[in-house]
């Protein structure tokens, strides 16, 4: 029944399974355990399309926490079951070339294990309706990209650029779960679909425009746009496999899916259309722009991914515009941009996914994935360059390539939303579509430097650490279907349009689906001459033309010098943090104990002691006392003066014998208080207490005369008498006011209960008698550590970790 | 006599916390011993003194057994305490060669 929910942890019960299948199964590469699991996924998901593309959704709950609403509901639309399939298919393609790419001396078993993690994650925030839930898968696949960019920990690059990610995603993912938290109490619930309802009811709430900032902050930084995008490309440090898998096609997606499940929700706003608009055409710019000067394939790949993500992102924005007019004929033609953003987020997966592999291939045989020292493996290398060219030139956005359906349906939207008389996009408007198309053509330069510079040219065997080789075919498999995909959608996109992305669409603008508004565009190829195949023309002409003169332009980075960057800035505000607070915990952390002993009795005096002078709660009322005789009060005197004379006392001996009068006091008082036993145990106790000061003092030095000076010595009177006072009152107060009934006088029935006419030794044998053993425990644990620490020396610290 | 006891409690709750603010070691045990008399003569003393016989069945109507049990426990677990305290004193004196807390700070770029 809730099979949907199962799905979600499957992953991560293999993920359990996975380190003993590969402790106990050396001979298989663990890796054919874990392709079961999203081939697995795949078939069941893919077998649910037919019932999504007819509009049907799935829900299913698992209660967690129902009585603070808090489930486990999958829900599952088009835009989740796009997703999903992405998450699994694309997982699939990817644990198959990584069990090529990753030979068994790696430590695959947690290559596995964490993958898995992020695979379940993953599959959790794109198919949680609750979004408390939601939240917590979405950190998860925060720690599981964490662990897999310092899956080499060894490398002290792979350390901090997981740090880096880490600090950045996780931080947007505190501000989204803030804002979620705003949503969750202007609508009081936590399910997004009920959210979605009942829209109308909070758009005026004074916590809207926060709320939607929060969340936005969470979607940015996870989908690396600018300016959080600076993690992105030091997680290239990752396996290539991983790269693959959460940085381009899957976990940076995370924040797209959540921009298009809260479009209903915040879309039509002013704010929410230009900063998601802005931000995206931006980065795409930025992304594009940066691309060009890498000479890492990788991070070249990581700033397309920036920039390829910022163009979707930017989509959504331009979407969401359609929801500020409402319902209408005119208003239709503006959700044909998140039609696009939908579908280009499908092919990016498929053209970035092949492309990274393609990298991966080439590092692999040749051990270097430099630009300036590659050149000329088109002929050594045919295969690899030939999903190479696939994936640049669909990346470029040309035909006959998916990439190209998307990128001209993305033209046309950016031209749209110039005519839109709205949102100040009649004087703005028509900054989108130039810096769209001038990044363009900066996404065509620099895929023909990665073709061009990897393929062609002269081949400088002496600069390569091996000599180039095609590699085991097994690696080929995934890149040549993401490859044959891209041609595939290409000339059948209205497969995934109609069966996916329209039904994704009604429930982004579900709204208009109640209309019975035709959200699914028909994709064709040839619109006619349109602007938009003018602006493609365009592209390729400038594009050229800046590959070409690249020498004579590259200088425009130099505007842009290393100490201005967000790298330098994020690098000095994390050592400004580090810097400031250590000087601050160094303030107070003195490794004295008596200032601890300050701050801890410092705080008693002023809670405890300030409580009952601020709400004046306290009264005691002298309980009846028992009569004093002339002896008792002797023996209190004895032992208030040896307590105070302990204070003057020059040397041990003195001290330890006013020790020894108090506790015999003590025992005396025992006598008096009808409680023999008490008195038997603290005389024994006192005895070998004393004893064993006395032997300890053997090997002690003598007490100095304390050499605190006279300041210190009044603080440390004024914070004893302070203590001794409030202990006092707060005494004499509880003694007055019992609110509850002793439970003592069911311990009198001890007879009949426990067989045993002393009352405390039925308590400690049998009532309590668990509490008795732990008890002894706790002896032999002491008995234990005083042992040990007399008899083992400490040996020296050895093997510290390397740090290079 | 309750009021004596708290106070007298009270007295060495003020000695003990002016021994463990001390520097020297051996001071701060005697203070962690002192401190728990203190807390046997409160709990005896919150449940009032001298209220009836010996707990013991049998004997006439019996005073409160339960802080007695308590304190039974709590006897021997101080017990415990000072003893590894002491021995751990004694340790660091060994390694160090002071049993000062304001020397016993480590190295300052540890």
């Amino acid at each position: 029944m809730s099979t949907l929910v199962l799905a979600i942890f499957i992953p991560f019960l293999a993920a359990a399974i996975i380190p003993f299948l590969y402790k106990y199964l050396k001979n298989i590469h663990v890796g054919w355990f874990a392709i079961l699991v999203p081939t697995g996924l795949f078939i069941y998901l893919a077998s649910l399309i037919p019932a999504i593309s007819n509009g049907e959704v799935i829900v299913q709950t698992i209660n967690w926490i129902p009585s603070y609403g808090i489930n486990i509901t999958a829900y599952l639309d088009g835009l989740s079951l796009t997703l999903a399939l992405l998450i699994s298919g694309v997982g699939a393609l990817v644990i198959l070339y990584s069990i090529y790419y990753l030979s068994s001396k790696e430590p695959i078993g947690t290559f596995y294990t964490y993958l898995m993690l992020f695979m379940g994650a993953m599959l959790g925030v794109v198919m949680s309706d609750n979004m408390l839930v939601l939240y917590v898968f979405w950190e998860l696949t925060s720690i599981s990209s964490f662990l897999l960019i310092a899956f080499w920990y060894q490398r002290k690059r792979s350390r901090e650029g997981a740090k880096k990610s880490l600090i950045i995603t996780v931080s947007g993912g505190i501000s989204m779960l803030v804002g979620f938290i705003m949503v969750g109490s202007m609508s009081s619930t936590w399910s997004i679909r009920e959210v979605i309802a009942n829209v109308g009811s909070i758009s005026d709430h004074s916590l809207f425009i926060p709320a939607m900032l929060l969340v936005l902050l969470g979607a940015f930084t996870k989908s690396a746009q600018f300016p959080f995008h600076i993690w992105l490309p030091d997680a290239m440090e990752a396996p290539t496999p991983v790269s693959a898998y959460l940085h381009s096609a899957t976990m940076v997606k995370a924040g797209i899916y959540l921009v298009a499940r809260f479009t209903p929700v915040f879309g039509g706003e002013a704010v929410w259309f230009w900063a998601v608009t802005g931000v995206g055409i931006f980065t795409l710019f930025w992304g594009s722009f940066n691309a060009v000067r890498q000479t890492d394939l990788k991070a070249l790949l990581a700033y397309s991914t920036i920039s390829q993500l910022g163009m979707i992102m930017s989509m959504f924005g331009m979407g969401s515009a359609a929801l500020y007019l409402g319902y209408s004929t005119e208003s239709v033609v503006y959700t044909g941009a998140t039609f696009a953003a939908l579908f280009h987020l499908v092919n990016h997966s498929t053209f970035k996914g092949a492309l990274f592999m393609v990298v991966g291939v080439v590092d692999h045989s040749v051990g270097t994935r430099d630009i300036r020292r590659l050149g000329g493996l088109i002929t050594l290398m045919p295969v690899t360059f030939t999903i190479a060219t696939v994936g640049s030139m669909s990346m470029a956005g040309l035909p006959p390539f998916n990439g190209f359906l998307s990128k001209e349906m993305f033209f046309v939207s950016t031209l749209e939303i110039t005519e839109a008389g709205f949102f100040g996009l009649g004087t703005w408007g028509i900054a989108i579509p130039i810096i769209a198309w001038v990044a363009s053509i900066f996404t065509f330069v620099y895929s023909t430097v990665f073709v061009v510079k990897t393929f062609l040219g002269p081949y400088k065997e002496e600069k390569l650490e091996h000599p180039a080789h095609e590699p085991n075919p097994g690696m080929l498999i995934s890149p040549i279907i993401l490859g044959m995909l891209v041609i595939t959608f290409f000339f059948m996109p209205n497969v995934v349009g109609e069966n996916l992305i329209a039904p994704a669409m009604n429930g982004i603008f579900p709204t208009f689906a109640s209309e019975g508004a035709e959200l699914g565009t028909h994709i064709h190829a040839w619109h006619g001459f349109k602007p938009e195949l003018f602006m493609t023309i365009g592209v390729i002409l400038f594009g050229v033309f800046l590959y070409l003169t690249r020498k004579y332009w590259s200088g425009i980075y130099n505007l842009f010098p290393e100490k201005w960057s967000i790298n330098t800035f994020y690098g000095f505000v994390l050592d400004q943090i580090e810097d400031k607070s250590t000087v601050i915990t160094n303030k107070y952390m003195t490794r004295y104990l008596r200032d601890y002993m300050v701050y801890i009795f410092a705080f008693f005096i002023l809670a405890i002691g300030g409580i009952f002078i601020f709400t004046e709660a306290y009264y005691f009322t002298l309980p009846e006392n028992a009569p004093i005789s002339n002896f008792e009060g002797l023996v209190i005197l004895a032992m208030m003066v040896a307590g105070i004379t302990i204070l003057f006392a020059k040397s041990r001996l003195t001290a330890i014998v006013l020790n020894s009068i108090l506790g015999f006091g003590i025992s005396i008082l025992f006598v008096l208080f009808r409680a023999p036993d008490l008195a038997l145990t603290q005389t024994i106790i006192e005895a070998v207490t004393t004893v064993l000061f006395l032997v300890a003092y053997y090997f002690l030095p003598e007490l100095d005369r304390e050499d605190t000076t006279k300041k210190t010595k009044s603080v440390n009177l004024f914070i004893s008498i302070g203590v001794g006072v409030v202990f006092t009152t707060v005494a004499l107060g509880v003694q007055g006011n019992k609110a509850f009934d002793t439970i003592s006088t069911f311990f009198e029935n001890s007879y009949e209960l426990a067989g045993g006419k002393n009352m405390v030794n039925a308590i400690l044998g049998d009532f309590r008698a668990f509490d008795t053993m732990l008890e002894v425990v706790v002896l032999l644990i002491a008995g234990i550590g005083v042992y040990t620490i007399i008899r083992v020396r400490a040996k020296k610290e050895s093997d510290q970790i390397e740090d290079k | 006599m309750e009021t004596l006891v708290t106070i007298l409690a009270g007295v060495l709750v003020t000695v003990a916390t002016y021994l463990l603010l001390s520097k020297s070691l051996i001071r701060v045990i005697i203070g962690t011993a002192i401190l728990t008399h203190a807390a046997h003569l409160v709990i005896m003393a919150v449940a009032g003194l001298k209220t009836g016989t010996v707990p013991i069945v049998g004997e006439g109507d019996p005073v409160d057994p339960l802080p007695q049990a308590l304190i039974l426990t709590s006897i021997v677990i101080g017990f415990a305490v000072t003893a590894i305290s002491l021995v751990l004193a004694y340790r660091t004196y060994q390694e160090l060669g002071t049993d000062k807390l304001d020397k016993l700070r480590g190295n300052p770029d540890e």
